[in-house]
């Protein structure tokens, strides 16, 4: 018996993730949920200028989630060395509760916000329903898919994009807006806590005619499944989904990990890091890889949360709190 | 599975002759401060951070209300398939020797040694729209996956055990003697079943079904799957815990979970005292 | 179809059960219920698993994510059963040898994690061990990491699986009684000699199928370790998280590979539990 203990203690040993507690040659990059593949591409890459740089054997380790729940596992201790999210709001959370430096934005370039996408659709081959923009969305006969605004920052672009082209029309009227919006909701037959798992309902279960999601998920997607012919409908106007990234100076701070932190991070804005980001359907602002990337990047019009909902901080009190538009909508189905 | 029955006919001893009983209930006891009570103490606390108001606030709020009342209807759909299921197998199992019948006994016991994630991922392949079930299923116009019946289903096939085990023993125990004197005189089957031995392994039969209730509760790892996650539609109260979670509202999620803890508190409560009755029973029979 | 044989011993109760065409009726819709019910749903796990064929699902179960959540699992299964095999016994031995007040509250408390769902278990275990819970202030000042990190994983699977070796025990050691012990300690035998060479030997079976209850369980469980891991590709990710996770990753192969690892598992605990089935008195593990 006691063999078999010491056997299976050993076997565990032997299998179990090498042990990481601290040491540096590691970090843990805590991302939004549709992001799993870019990262996996990324981090070798990096890794592999790191070791040439400083000679040092670097893992990068991944998390995925809805970044709100990311930011609140980082304040319960999970241990992420830096953050890419797909929303300030969640970075600001985080520099309230003193994990990130107050100036967070003004670390890196681009409001700290290496690459940018926003919400675009993608229908069923030969796009039976003939959806075009956001006004489709509101008819009777369509389903759209797309995950819980609580939960998924990715939904919360998609619902104020809605909303901002209903504002458009209604030239300004937010109770019309409203309305738009709530005829939307209605249409949705399933609301996922997390990017991908709306995409598991759109693509395995058949359900839904138009999925909305990051343009760049939304060109994965279709490369993913090439066989069922998934078509992209890019809206007459979208809203500018800013990836905001920051270091957890707390976390890096403890685990000695900053310079290492810090470089990952830039990274994102380097030549070659901008190349993979748009070779994932990610628009950069590196002129030379946008150039590069032009042809699959069609031109679109793009708001500002900014300037149409007056910042996150306001816009998440109106639309996205307890007792919100989004909740009165819920609660008038 | 079955309950710890204890057992009533134990004679109380005046002294102990074993050694141990300091060091051992030391431990117990211990033990449960910590794993146990702990946790549940912590959570207590934290729901009654935001007092009786907040709290009645939170739980009667239109959200929390639709997924409590789905969690309980479902809930009570899956037992009431388990109730009828439960009883069968065990009657079967317990009543008729045929070929195959040991492979069937170890098939009820699958569903607790399945994963939760992993019974979630299979139920919800097998009746979605491509599916195997699903595929007939929806076009005859019954939709089971993100639906409150796929819930339901979900929850009742984690829970299937528990009917059978709870019954199945006492089933066994029944002497035939007692049914051969009802046929004797005259008595019906169904009439034997309704009148002899249903009374006898009733306590158990609701022992088994409040059980299997408990568990349909609380179950996330199947249902999450299968669900949809529809706010007020398909969202199951585990489910809101977990997006309160995600949201940063610690005084919701604690709120909620303590609804369903209070729930697993009463549940427990019943069984235990339907054990009690059982006690009385099968000291009078 | 089965067919209907009777033997000697449950002769007499399966005739006062009704006629033999009833019989068959019943035994039928029982087969055909539990094949729809139960052993569909597995079937359906292991046919998408090779759906793609059998070097896909090799791939997938041998790339390094799985492989570590593998490990991962294996690893919390080792720490968190003996822990709870230790307290089954200490527990049992309480509750079963002597007679005391509040024993029937004792064994609601013993009970109770098997009632809380999962995820309640998971958000009590943070608001304890958590950066903001109620030992966080102590833990953070110490350096110590529970949350996201494997020894939250092992304690809530320990608070998950903890009621599964006592409640095998109690019901079987309650039945045996402590005569045998009882002469031994007459007899002059020490506390443990008594454990080892009377009790131990009389529960044995017992204890092994609550060790491999506990075990699938510890393996399987997905809610409460979903809550506490942090998520974390190939350090925090057991494998039923594994299952989710590559399930949401365009790899619906891969997930089906990985749950059918997982469904094995629990078919070998079935088969595990069919022998010892034959080696226990009934009486001992039905708990009457």
């Amino acid at each position: 018996m006691r063999q078999i203990l010491i056997l299976g203690a050993a076997l565990a040993l032997a299998l179990s993730p090498a042990s990481a507690q601290d040491k540096p040659g590691d970090i843990l990059n805590a991302s939004y949920d549709v992001a799993r593949e870019l990262f996996q591409q990324i981090n070798p890459v990096f890794a592999a200028e790191w070791k040439a740089k400083t000679g040092q054997t670097l893992e990068i380790k991944q998390s995925h989630n809805g970044t709100s729940r990311q930011a609140r596992s980082i304040v319960e201790g999970l241990q992420a060395d830096v953050v890419t999210f797909n929303q300030a709001t969640d970075v600001q959370f985080l520099a309230e509760k003193g994990f990130v430096a107050a100036d967070w934005q003004t670390k890196f370039g681009n409001n700290a916000s290496p690459f940018y996408s926003f919400p675009a659709f993608l229908v069923r081959k030969g796009n039976p329903k003939n959806i075009k923009d956001w006004s489709d969305l509101a008819r009777a006969d369509v389903k759209a898919v797309f995950p819980n605004p609580k939960t998924s920052g990715n939904a919360r672009y998609t619902y104020l994009a809605a909303y901002a082209f209903g504002l458009e029309q209604a030239k300004g009227d937010d109770a019309k807006a409203q309305a738009f919006v709530k005829t939307v909701l209605s249409n949705v037959p399933v609301f996922d806590t997390g990017g991908r798992a709306a995409t598991t309902t759109f693509v395995e279960r058949n359900i839904g005619d138009v999925l909305i999601t990051f343009e760049s998920e939304v060109n994965g997607i279709r490369r993913e499944y090439g066989d069922k012919g998934y078509e992209i409908v890019i809206p007459s106007l979208s809203i500018l989904g800013e990836f905001p990234v920051a270091v957890v100076d707390r976390v890096a701070a403890r685990r000695n990990t900053q310079d290492v932190s810090r470089a990952y991070l830039e990274f994102l804005y380097s030549e070659a890091g901008q190349d993979i980001l748009a070779k994932n359907f990610n628009r950069v602002h590196n002129p030379a890889v946008a150039e590069k990337y032009k042809a699959q990047f069609p031109p679109v019009r793009l708001v500002k949360v900014e300037d149409v909902f007056g910042g996150w901080e306001k816009a998440t009190k109106t639309h996205f709190a307890e007792g919100g538009v989004l909740d009165q909508v819920f609660v008038n189905r | 599975m079955s309950t710890i029955a204890l057992d009533g006919a134990q004679i109380v001893r005046p002294r102990r002759v074993l050694p141990g009983f300091g060091l051992t209930m030391g431990a117990t006891l211990l033990y449960l401060a910590v794993i146990v009570l702990l946790p549940v103490t912590a959570l207590v606390l934290k729901s009654a951070e935001i007092g009786w108001d907040g709290f009645w606030r939170i739980v009667t709020g239109p959200r929390t209300l639709a997924a409590l009342k789905l969690t309980f209807g479902a809930a009570f759909l899956a037992t009431l398939f388990n109730a009828a299921y439960g009883l069968l197998m065990a009657w079967v199992l317990t009543r008729y020797r045929f070929r195959g019948r040991e492979i069937l006994d170890a098939l009820i016991d699958l569903p607790f040694a399945l994963p939760t994630a992993v019974a979630g991922l299979a139920l919800t392949a097998l009746y979605a729209n491509n599916g195997w079930y699903g595929s007939v299923l929806e076009p005859a116009g019954f939709p089971v996956v993100y639906t409150m019946v796929g819930v339901a289903i979900a929850m009742a096939f984690t829970s299937v055990p528990f009917v059978v085990r709870t019954v199945q023993p006492v089933l066994e125990s029944i002497q035939p003697e007692i049914e051969e004197a009802s046929r004797t005189l005259g008595a019906y089957p169904g009439t034997i079943f309704r009148r002899v031995i249903f009374p006898i392994i009733l306590p158990s039969y609701l022992t088994g079904c409040a059980l299997a209730f408990a568990r349909s509760l609380g179950e996330f790892g199947a249902v999450i799957f299968i669900a949809g996650n529809l706010p007020f539609k398909t969202e199951i109260a585990a489910l809101l815990i977990y997006i309160r979670l995600e949201e940063f509202d610690y005084p919701a999620a604690s709120a909620i979970a303590a609804i369903l803890l209070a729930a697993a508190f009463v549940t427990l409560l019943t069984t235990n005292l339907l054990q009690l009755w059982q006690l009385r029973y099968s000291r009078k029979v | 179809m089965a067919v209907i044989d009777m033997p000697a011993p449950a002769e007499r109760a399966a005739r006062a059960a009704g006629s033999p065409a009833g019989a068959r009726i019943l035994i039928g819709i029982a087969v055909v219920l539990t094949l729809a019910f139960i052993v569909v749903p597995v079937v359906v796990i292991f046919a998408q698993a090779f759906a793609r064929g059998l070097a896909p699902y090799l791939a997938s179960v041998t790339e390094r994510d799985t492989l570590r959540a593998v490990g991962l699992t294996v690893l919390v299964a080792l720490l968190a059963v003996p822990v709870n095999v230790a307290f089954g016994l200490v527990a049992a031995w309480a509750i079963t040898k002597f007679e005391f007040r509040g024993k029937k509250f004792l064994l609601t408390a013993i009970e109770l994690p098997f009632s809380i769902s999962p995820i309640v278990a998971g958000v009590a275990y943070i608001l304890v061990y958590g950066s903001n819970g109620l030992l966080g202030p102590f833990l953070e000042a110490n350096d110590l990491r529970i949350m996201f990190a494997l020894p939250g994983i092992v304690l809530v699977t320990i608070f998950v699986t903890s009621p599964f070796v006592v409640r095998e025990l109690v019901p079987l050691m309650q039945v045996q009684g402590s005569d045998q012990e009882e002469v031994a300690a007459t007899l002059g035998a020490s506390g443990l000699q008594i454990f080892w060479r009377v009790t131990l030997p009389n529960i044995r079976w017992a204890l092994f199928y609550g060790v491999v209850l506990c075990t699938a369980r510890a393996i399987g469980e997905f809610g409460a370790v979903s809550v506490v891991s942090g998520h974390v590709r190939g350090e925090t990710n057991t494998l039923p998280l594994q299952v989710e996770l590559l399930y949401h990753d365009y790899n619906a192969a891969g997930a089906f590979a990985a749950a059918s690892t997982l469904t094995l598992i629990a078919l070998a605990t079935l088969a595990i539990r069919a022998v010892i089935e034959r080696r226990l008195p009934r009486t001992g593990r039905v708990g009457h």
